[in-house]
């Protein structure tokens, strides 16, 4: 399961603070170093880290926690405020309001973009919409036949112009056409693209003046090492993004990436991806994914009791 | 003399247009990798908050804690040694470092002189199989050899298809079945047009999967032993593709894909990003599976076969152009 590895890192190192009965500052320096490491190895951006760990150790050795009767618990709810905090805090929610409402994905090669398109597209129909899924990407080979297998899988129409027209020209027919047949969303596939791609990216940024999308989804792949904070501050710059989803969380990452992006672009991670099936999509729970990392089940009750 | 001098040297031996290819796919590794090493290595002194930085860099550039902390307790070691004092004389230890990691065993492809050769490319969903396979192919055409693409991916939307575009842009044909068939029947048969038709490559295609599956693994382990059971010493390659942009989790995809394939090699895709690719040290040094191309872009042509000295070279290219200048 995806964040296992950190989950266990992270309670082993917070694991020596839980019972004791009084805490010094040296031994929330120590388990800061090991929780410092255990975000390391899982791939949370190091700025990220250097953050956060000083900001849980100003906390953790205020006075408050520090002469508390359960010191030990109470470091470890902060550091679970924090990764809360560093996830988003609450759900965010899709904002559709405009008839019809426009998504557009975006991201790297492979993140699984068009795959998404699909799943998405299932999820808001079973929330009674009528989505249109439009191809996007003429570069790919076979995207567009990658994007119509999907959507006979989740019985939805896509419109394409084949490989020759520019994805605007098929963006905005796309939208009129969905306008014409009276779907209420659309969901806008693009090609794959490097953040630092210039011709690339000013195609986006066409194609979002065209259709004045109302949701633009950065679709990441949760085995993103370090970089992920670079490609996810490149693309908010420059489209303004309005949520991001994670992928390929069904893996054993620790899913670094997924602690990092919220931080650095304020945007919110809307959807995890589970699967390659149509039907593994979720929307995410920060709280509840805070919480399972650090195991709180059990530590939660243990706080309440004391 | 410098290490700089040295590999400058030694990639000149080369063509300059694979110098050329390297410089450019990975001008912009270079530029955030060695670009962030300036701070460093223009410090007044080498201490601990030096080694501390370049630490972080080096974790920034996915090399992961242990490789790192190795990597740079090897430093302090060779500046104790050569009793170095200015920061600027790091740099060529490190780039020295860095080639002798990644140079650590031979790189080259093991090709059957007198038969058909079989390579299977393995790896998780979207890392670039598919791409790598058409570039493969394109380059042992281009070498003048017969060569054959097996379609073993029936899983995933489309991906048929797009590995027939891929035939059909470089110009050889591909064997395969209809999607959600058996992915072993599809290399089987693969294997006997190969040997009708008196083919030299057989590349085989396999749909992307997440380590952890085990059923998917099971089913790759079958493909695997059909390979061996009907062409003796085959798979000749089994190769891993990596995406450059992947974290620390790679090194758990080396892991168990070598486990249930026994890996001979890596393709170390999209090195043309900002992604360094850092991991592949991490993989070399524990794992000992040496990196034996790098991909450097979406066409045909950006596939290079990896080469260290032209690797290190090109994310330090402007310090060395800097010292064979002040020369
Ligand atoms: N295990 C797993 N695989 C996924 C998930 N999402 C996508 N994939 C797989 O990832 C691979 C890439 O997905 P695509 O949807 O083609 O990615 P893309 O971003 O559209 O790729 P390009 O168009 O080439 O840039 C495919 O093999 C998908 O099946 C997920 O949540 N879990
Ligand atoms: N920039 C860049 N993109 C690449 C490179 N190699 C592959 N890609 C892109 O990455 C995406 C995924 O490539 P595929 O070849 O479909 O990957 P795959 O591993 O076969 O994917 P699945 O079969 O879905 O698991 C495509 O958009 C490719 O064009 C590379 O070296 N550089
Ligand atoms: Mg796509
Ligand atoms: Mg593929």
């Amino acid at each position: 399961m995806a964040f296992e590895g950190l989950s266990e890192r992270l309670q082993s190192a917070l694991a020596k603070l839980r019972g004791k009965g009084k805490v010094s500052e040296a031994d929330v320096k120590a388990a800061m170093r090991e929780v410092r490491l255990a975000l390391l190895e899982a791939d949370v951006n190091y700025k990220v880290v250097k953050d956060f760990v000083s900001k849980v150790r100003e906390r953790a050795v205020g006075q408050e926690v520090l002469k508390s009767l359960t010191p030990g618990q109470q470091v470890i709810k902060v550091v679970n405020e924090e990764l809360t905090r560093l996830m988003g805090g609450t759900q965010s929610k899709l904002e559709l309001s405009s008839k019809p409402a426009v998504i557009m994905m975006v991201g790297l090669q492979g993140a699984g973009k068009t795959t998404t398109t699909g799943k998405l597209g299932r999820y808001l129909k079973k929330q009674n919409k009528r989505p249109l899924l439009v191809a996007g990407d003429v570069y790919r080979p076979a995207a567009i036949r990658q994007l119509e297998v999907l959507g006979e899988q989740v019985d939805l129409p896509v419109f394409s112009l084949g490989d020759k027209e520019s994805p605007v020209r098929i963006a905005e027919e796309g939208v009129a056409k969905a306008k014409e047949e009276g779907h209420d969303t659309v969901l806008v596939d693009t090609a794959g693209r490097l953040h630092i791609d210039g011709k690339m990216m000013e195609e986006l940024k066409a194609i979002k003046d065209t259709v004045r999308p109302d949701e633009i989804l950065l679709v990441v792949d949760a085995m993103t090492g370090q970089d992920a904070v670079n490609v996810a501050e490149s693309f908010n710059r420059e489209l303004g993004l309005t949520g991001v989803v994670l992928t390929k969380l069904d893996g054993d990452t620790r899913g670094g990436a997924a602690l990092s992006v919220k931080s650095v672009t304020d945007c919110p991670v809307k959807f995890v991806g589970m699967g390659e099936k149509v039907d593994a999509l979720e929307p995410f729970h920060p709280e509840r994914m805070a919480s399972r990392i650090l195991g709180m089940g059990d530590v939660l009750t243990l706080i309440e009791k004391a | 003399m410098s290490f700089f001098k040295r590999l400058k040297e030694s990639v000149s031996r080369t063509k300059e247009s694979v110098t050329q290819k390297f410089k450019s796919g990975l001008e912009k590794t270079s530029a955030s990798l060695v670009g962030a090493m300036d701070s460093v290595f223009s410090r007044s002194k080498i201490d601990e908050d030096l080694y501390e930085e370049l630490e972080d860099i080096l974790i920034g550039a996915d090399v992961g804690v242990n490789t790192t902390m190795e990597i740079v307790d090897r430093l302090r070691a060779e500046v104790k040694e050569r009793k170095l004092k200015n920061p600027e004389e790091l740099k060529p230890l490190l780039s020295e470092i860095l080639v002798e990691i990644l140079k650590d065993g031979g790189s080259g492809m093991n090709l059957n002189p007198d038969g058909l050769t079989v390579i299977l490319i393995v790896g998780v969903n979207g890392v670039g199989k598919t791409t790598t396979i058409g570039k493969l192919a394109h380059h042992y055409r281009e070498e003048g050899k017969k060569v054959l693409l097996a379609a073993g991916d029936t899983f995933r939307a489309g991906a048929i298809e797009q590995l027939e575009i891929w035939g059909d842009r470089v110009g050889v044909d591909v064997v395969r079945h209809q999607a959600g068939s058996d992915p072993a029947a599809v290399i089987f048969d693969g294997i006997q047009a190969a040997r009708a038709r008196g083919v030299d490559i057989l590349l085989c295609d396999t749909a992307g999967r997440l380590q952890n599956k085990v059923n998917l693994m099971e089913e790759l382990k079958k493909v695997h032993r059909v390979i061996g059971r009907e062409v003796p010493d085959a798979p000749h390659e089994t190769l891993l593709v990596l995406d450059a942009t992947t974290g620390q989790n790679a090194m758990q995809q080396a892991k168990i894909f070598d486990e249930a394939t026994n890996l001979s090699g890596i393709v170390l895709t999209k090195m043309d990003g900002t992604a360094k690719g850092g991991i592949a040290l991490a993989i070399r040094r524990e794992l000992k599976v040496p990196v034996k191309w790098i991909g450097l872009g979406e066409k045909t042509d950006d596939l290079q076969p990896f080469d260290a000295e032209q690797f290190v070279h090109a994310l330090f290219v402007e310090d060395i152009e800097k010292e064979s200048k002040e020369e």
